[in-house]
């Protein structure tokens, strides 16, 4: 098995509302799986399904080849949306109490504490109280409370809402050696640009519905059309532009005069790159031709616009 | 299991560290039994304020009915006008002056007698007085009627009818109300440690939800053990403050009163008004020592430890019952203001229990509304609890009551247990809102 994840056909009814219908997912191990969608769409449903605080009404899913079991939340780490920790409790104390309640003993607990303490270097924090530190801090904390059992499985919902820059960044990296350490990580958002560059596989929810899923540089190959940008350094901007306007479909062009600096977009018909690169050498010197790739958000646009235009 | 506990000792310790919590269990006794030795303090005081009454008798029909007491002293003025005895009264720091006219008749005496104070006099002393009165009064009519004091001795019996059950134990006269009052206090017991620790509960249940933790909780364990390990642990840290109130209550209150010099009987007010009515009045009961005797026998054979076997019962289920629905109820709710229009319905059944109690069960254990009450699931813990010192069976509760109250009981424990539990799995996801009865009544469809 290479996926440590697999929901088939979840279905989820509250009263008359379907959080999720009919979802099916393969999350491929050792890897950062995108569960993107905007607000409401049922991702954090899905995701409390993942961790057995909720139950699907249909479905099935499974844990590393099993069917998922009470003894795998040991497994699964999860960082909520909605999180916090007990404000007047103290840091050491807490932390122990949430990696116990994991299943872990107590002293192999306190020693992982203290490595992840120092290595964020938050070693004196073990006797303060949770409403004794600032924001960021309490987040350091609530990162290591989540890793610290050393899930196969770890759950960010939203993990950057309310990072400042500096933790966020910090997180980031700590995420990544995770991974490189085998672990796979599921992020949920629904500010899809935020974890583009961290996500290697996708799949887009919307209206309870999972409508995309994949690999994200095939969605990303299958969803570009030919689209350059491209710059010329010329003088008689007017009469190239208007020579390039009649052969192939133009938008969004500016000059500016001073720099002599003709931008524009194109539309290619089909894959013949090279040769539109060509015939632009031969009219002016090109400082820029970029096939623009579609962001997630536009691929998640264009697909909920094309689902609706079928239904 | 294991996360039950480390649930139940967090919960625990979490409550026991708490500083309003070590305060107030630490505080309560001092401030208990500063209470109660400022009373006996003041009792003491009060008594012996030692107030003398001048007398300025006119009449033939009064002479020496007076008689002084611990408290009081009267003083005879002889041939001085009503105002100068005033005046003098007044210098000599008196407490009163009782004025009885001259007059032919002992009515138009009484009619027209006075009792003057600088200030409104205390109700001891006009007690005093109008007993000195209503007992001439009778005299003087019951001879108009043509009987001798000694005939009238002979009527002036008092009667009280002696009971017994039908297997021939002797009763004493009131004993039920001292065995109701002892399962009342059992009673009131619990409704205090349901609505203090219920509470605590419930905050507890906020706090989880305001610090945004019960979502990382909850991927843990099961939202229904972290229930229940809230619901022990606050209650064990209740158990524990209980057991210092009651010891160093004690202790507090034995030193006090040998530091005070205070004579803990001398709080018996009841008591104390027996003797000083009955030592002039009516001749007092004459078998004292006995009934005392009786008293005493009828508390013996009290079935303690079937009561305190039963307590711990309705205790443990009353409490679980009660502690699951504010468990439920802060869960529902985003912050404390928002549990008044829940709050309420719970406490009704559990005033109403007392109070049904105090003014039915006490008169008639076993009357219609003392049973209906004690069979119903959400008032029996405290109404069972003042029924159950009569004893169980012949002359007590019978047994079939004893156990249909306790399978209701039980019955409900399941039930409330298992719908507050839901509407606490779903309530505590639940951000923002302030839900009504009908979204409630919605979440218990929720898988």
């Amino acid at each position: 098995m290479n996926d440590i994840l697999v929901a088939k056909e979840v279905t989820k009814k509250y009263g008359e509302h379907t959080a999720l219908d009919e979802v099916s997912l393969n999350i491929p191990k050792n890897s950062i799986y995108g569960l993107l969608g905007p607000n409401g769409a049922g991702k954090t449903t899905l995701i409390r399904i993942i961790n057995q605080i909720t139950y699907p009404d249909k479905g099935e899913v499974y844990f590393d080849g099993e069917a998922l079991q009470n003894h795998h939340v040991a497994q699964i780490g999860y960082l909520p949306e909605e999180r916090g920790l007990y404000k007047s409790m103290k840091v050491g104390e807490q932390a122990l109490y949430l990696a116990q309640l994991k299943g872990l003993d107590k002293a192999e607990a306190k020693k992982r504490l203290k490595f992840w303490f120092e290595r964020l270097e938050i070693g004196d924090w073990w006797n303060k109280k949770i409403q004794e530190l600032s924001k960021g801090m309490a987040q350091k904390i609530q990162f290591i409370v989540t890793v610290l059992h050393e899930p196969k499985l770890l759950i960010f919902d939203e993990p950057f809402s309310g990072f400042d820059p500096i933790n966020a960044n910090i997180i980031k990296d700590e995420i990544l050696k995770l991974k490189e350490q085998g672990t796979s990580i599921i992020f949920s958002t629904h500010r899809m640009e935020s974890v583009e560059e961290l996500c290697e596989h996708i799949a887009l929810i919307h209206r309870s519905k999972k409508v995309l899923d994949g690999k994200l540089s095939e969605i990303k190959r299958a969803y570009k059309n030919n689209i350059y940008r491209v710059g010329l350094q010329t003088a008689n901007a007017e009469l190239i532009l208007s020579e390039i306007t009649e052969k192939f479909k133009v938008s969004n062009s500016s000059y500016d005069s001073l720099e002599n600096q003709l931008d524009f977009t194109l539309q290619l018909p089909d894959e013949k790159s090279g040769e539109v690169l060509a015939y632009l050498s031969n009219k002016a010197n090109v400082n820029r031709f970029v096939e623009t790739i579609p962001s997630t958000s536009e691929i998640f646009i264009r697909t909920v616009q094309s689902k609706e235009l079928n239904a | 299991m294991r996360k039950l506990l480390l649930i139940i000792k967090r919960e625990y310790l979490a409550k026991v560290r708490n500083k309003s919590f070590v305060i107030m269990t630490f505080l309560s006794p001092i401030l208990m039994v500063g209470m109660v030795v400022l009373i006996a303090y003041l009792t003491k005081v009060n008594d012996n304020d030692h107030k003398v009454i001048a007398i300025l008798n006119e009449s033939n029909f009064f002479s020496n009915e007076f008689v002084a007491t611990t408290s009081t002293s009267y003083v005879n003025f002889d041939d001085v006008s009503l105002e100068t005895a005033k005046d003098s009264v007044a210098s000599l720091g008196f407490y009163g002056l009782l004025y009885i006219p001259d007059e032919i008749h002992i009515e138009k005496v009484c009619d027209r007698s006075f009792f003057y104070t600088e200030d409104a006099p205390s109700t001891d002393i006009t007690e005093k007085i109008d007993a000195v009165f209503q007992e001439r009064l009778r005299q003087s009519r019951l001879l108009e009627l043509g009987l001798t004091a000694s005939e009238f001795e002979k009527v002036d019996t008092q009667f009280d009818i002696r009971t017994a059950t039908f297997d021939g134990q002797t009763n004493v006269k009131g004993i039920n109300e001292i065995k109701a009052f002892i399962g009342g206090g059992f009673g009131y017991l619990i409704m205090m440690f349901i609505i203090i620790y219920g509470g605590f509960v419930m905050r507890s249940v906020i706090e989880e939800k305001t610090s945004r933790i019960i979502e990382v909780i909850i991927s843990s364990v099961k939202p229904f053990q972290l229930m229940l390990g809230k619901i022990i642990g606050t209650s064990l840290a209740g158990i524990t403050q209980f057991g210092i109130w009651l010891v160093s209550a004690s202790v507090l209150l034995l030193v006090a009163f040998a530091v005070f010099d205070i004579d803990p009987s001398a709080l018996n007010t009841s008591a104390h008004l027996q003797t000083g009515m009955g030592a002039n009045m009516a001749p007092t009961i004459p078998t004292a020592d006995q009934t005392v005797q009786l008293y005493a026998q009828e508390l013996f054979r009290i079935p303690w430890v079937m009561l305190i076997f039963f307590f711990l019962v309705y205790f443990l289920l009353g409490y679980l019952i009660y502690s699951s629905i504010y468990a439920a109820i802060g869960a529902a709710v985003d912050n404390e203001t928002d549990t008044q229009q829940f709050i309420f319905p719970i406490i009704l059944p559990l005033m109403l229990a007392i109070y049904v109690g105090f003014f039915s069960v006490f008169s008639n254990p076993h009357g219609p509304i003392a049973v209906g009450f004690s069979l119903f699931p959400l008032t029996s813990p405290i109404v069972m609890l003042m029924r159950l010192p009569g004893g169980i069976g012949e002359g007590g509760v019978p047994v079939w009551e004893l156990v249909t109250s306790i399978l209701l009981l039980f019955g409900t424990f399941i039930g409330i247990v298992w719908l507050a539990a839901k509407i606490y799995r779903v309530g505590i996801l639940m951000y923002g809102k302030k839900p009504t009865y009908k979204e409630l009544f919605k979440w218990l469809k929720y898988d």
